[in-house]
């Protein structure tokens, strides 16, 4: 039986890497996760048979908790993931992520309190964890559990700060001095637990993993929290890794740390594409220093554009270059843009969509929203693959986009975007911006872009100013 | 039974496996490529399930429930909601080649 579900936990490790590396491909990604999924289901199944459950005291009692804890669990994601909205996908996910973090850091909660307990009443009465669960099993559980609850209480902090509910971006102050203290006490705990048998040692080290998770998160900038979220999914991949270690589990080794590697390489792309680094994201938001620049004088007005002169415009164009930000999804606009490029394609526009790695609220985000709408994915440009076609473009149209089209990364060396690549609007013969109203983006940067010559504002909701622009292709 | 050696190999080359997988992933996809490594790691469900299944206190009952409890949400929604993106992803009517980065 033993081998059966070894055998069957390898071929679950085998399902996970075709499944992703099928999803490498927008043509096979939907194949790939339903075989990552057949995977989780075969080991799920077979685990109900292992020897290891079966064999314990109170076989029934715990497959009968185990049975309630999926449906429970298993039901409340099922339930939420079928309901969230596309534009709440990503805290949606470092939620479910924060939940992996979390089962990893109890697992190792129940091996190390067996481990205490067991040492505690071993002959010599004075052994420690460490004796008992060997060096190298009780290194990497207490690493796991370490990982685990940071990127559990983490994660939960990313989750409440993307949904609304958490706004504060300071605890204390001098936070980042006080997060080197706690992550030194909390090592010091762990190495703790390592040489006693104390439960107590256990208790206060989950706590303060807790905490330091906590402290971690909260002041991370809105902006960076992409980041953040794809570093603690590495982080829980890692945690799932040394917990199947411990447990002697190949598959969880296996996909634990195939996700540690995939999320720490996705971590640096992420961070790259917004000109940061990811020691940075920790140590600096965005926000704390951009108030000072903001300010910086910006010469020039806005000018505006009516609907119908843009509608004009765009119909006469040669191609149309749509620039689409999070702001159009936060207005719901892009099925209305859908509808307007089908309408200039109609008439012989050649209309693309161009996408900066960035837009969203993380990478790739914008494609999900735009590929909600309908909007097919091979009209959706990457920004290597446009920005030289800019120059050949009658009119960007940017909906909801700001600091990803902004001038002064590439211009202005004091500005914090500096550095940044961005989507070269401004090369277009016209770029039109519909924007709600005067204010400055999400990193609270002016954009010269607004005020340069061959740039005309439409202000408005960006739903209505899409449909008004709808409106006046249709009538021409 | 995987020890010592072995496991170090194991940790070196499932690294390298997710190091190769995602440095091939167009940027379209990053979004449901990380719900999707989200869901892969949901195998801890498997760990949980053992870990209240060796349970022999209350307390580490109480822990296993929790554990098997947040893993199958973890398994649950990363599955949910990566299939729901996936299942977005539509070409032109006229079918070509993925674009790529």
């Amino acid at each position: 039986m033993e081998t059966l579900i070894q055998a069957a936990y390898l071929i679950a490790a085998a399902l996970f890497i075709l499944g992703l590396k099928q999803m490498s491909s927008p043509v096979t990604a939907r194949r790939g996760i339903l075989w990552a999924g057949a995977g989780m289901v075969l080991a799920t199944l077979v685990t109900f048979m292992s020897p290891q459950i079966l064999d314990s005291d109170q076989v029934s009692t715990n497959i009968a908790l185990i049975m309630i804890a999926i449906a429970l669990g298993g039901g409340y994601a099922w339930y939420s993931g079928k309901k969230v909205a596309m534009t709440d996908m990503p805290q949606m996910i470092a939620m479910y992520n924060g939940m992996g973090g979390g089962a990893a850091a109890a697992i190792a909660a129940v091996e190390l309190i067996k481990a205490s307990n067991e040492a505690a009443h071993d002959v010599t009465g004075n052994a420690a964890v460490a004796d008992m669960l060997g060096a190298d099993v009780a290194i990497l559980g207490i690493l796991g559990a370490v990982i685990g609850t940071i990127s559990f209480s983490g994660s939960i902090i990313a989750w409440a700060k993307l949904d609304g509910r958490l706004n504060r971006s300071r605890l204390l102050p001098k936070q980042h001095i006080i997060n080197a203290l706690l992550a030194i006490v909390t090592l010091g705990f762990a190495v703790a637990i390592y040489f006693t048998n104390s439960i107590e040692t256990i208790i206060i080290f989950y706590l303060l993993a807790l905490v330091l998770g906590v402290f971690i998160t909260v002041p991370v900038g809105g902006a960076d929290m992409p980041v953040i979220i794809s570093l603690f999914n590495a982080l829980t991949g890692l945690a799932v890794g040394f917990e199947g270690y411990v447990l002697g589990n190949a598959a969880m080794i296996i996909a634990g740390i195939v996700v540690g590697s995939a999320g720490s390489l996705l971590t640096q792309l992420m961070a790259k594409a917004m000109n940061r680094s990811v020691a940075n994201v920790f140590f600096a938001g965005v926000g704390t220093n951009v108030v000072a620049t903001s300010s910086s004088g910006n010469e020039g007005v806005m000018k505006e554009i009516q609907a119908m002169d843009a509608g004009i415009l765009m119909s006469f164009a040669s191609q149309v270059v749509i620039i689409p930000g999070y702001g159009m999804a936060v207005a719901q606009a892009q099925h209305k843009i859908w509808e307007l490029t089908q309408i200039l394609t109609e008439k012989g526009v050649s209309v693309k969509f161009a996408i900066h790695p960035v837009a969203g609220r993380m990478p790739g985000h914008m494609n999900v929203l735009l590929a909600e709408a309908g909007v097919p994915y091979d009209m959706i440009y990457d920004m290597e693959d446009i920005n030289a076609d800019f120059k050949n473009t009658t009119v960007a149209l940017v909906i909801g986009a700001n600091d990803v089209v902004n001038p002064s990364a590439k211009t202005d060396s004091s500005s914090p975007l500096f550095g940044m690549p961005i989507l070269d609007a401004i090369d277009a013969d016209n770029v039109i911006v519909i924007k709600r109203g005067r204010g400055t983006g999400f990193s609270g940067v002016e954009n010269p872009l607004f005020f340069a010559d061959n740039t005309k504002m439409l202000f408005g909701d960006g739903q209505k100013a899409a449909s008004e622009l709808i409106q006046a292709v249709k009538e021409l | 039974m995987i020890e010592g050696l072995a496991a170090i190999y194991i940790f070196m080359l499932a690294g390298f496996t997710g190091y190769e997988i995602i440095s091939k992933v167009p940027v379209i996809l990053h979004t449901p490529l990380m719900s999707g490594s989200n869901f892969v790691h949901g195998i801890v469900l498997v760990g949980a399930m053992v870990a209240l299944g060796i349970a022999e206190t209350t307390t580490e009952q109480v822990i296993g429930f929790f554990a098997v409890l947040l893993g199958a949400g973890n398994a649950v929604g990363g599955y949910v909601v990566t299939e729901r993106m996936l299942e977005m992803f539509k070409p032109s009517d006229k079918k070509k080649e993925g674009e790529g980065s």
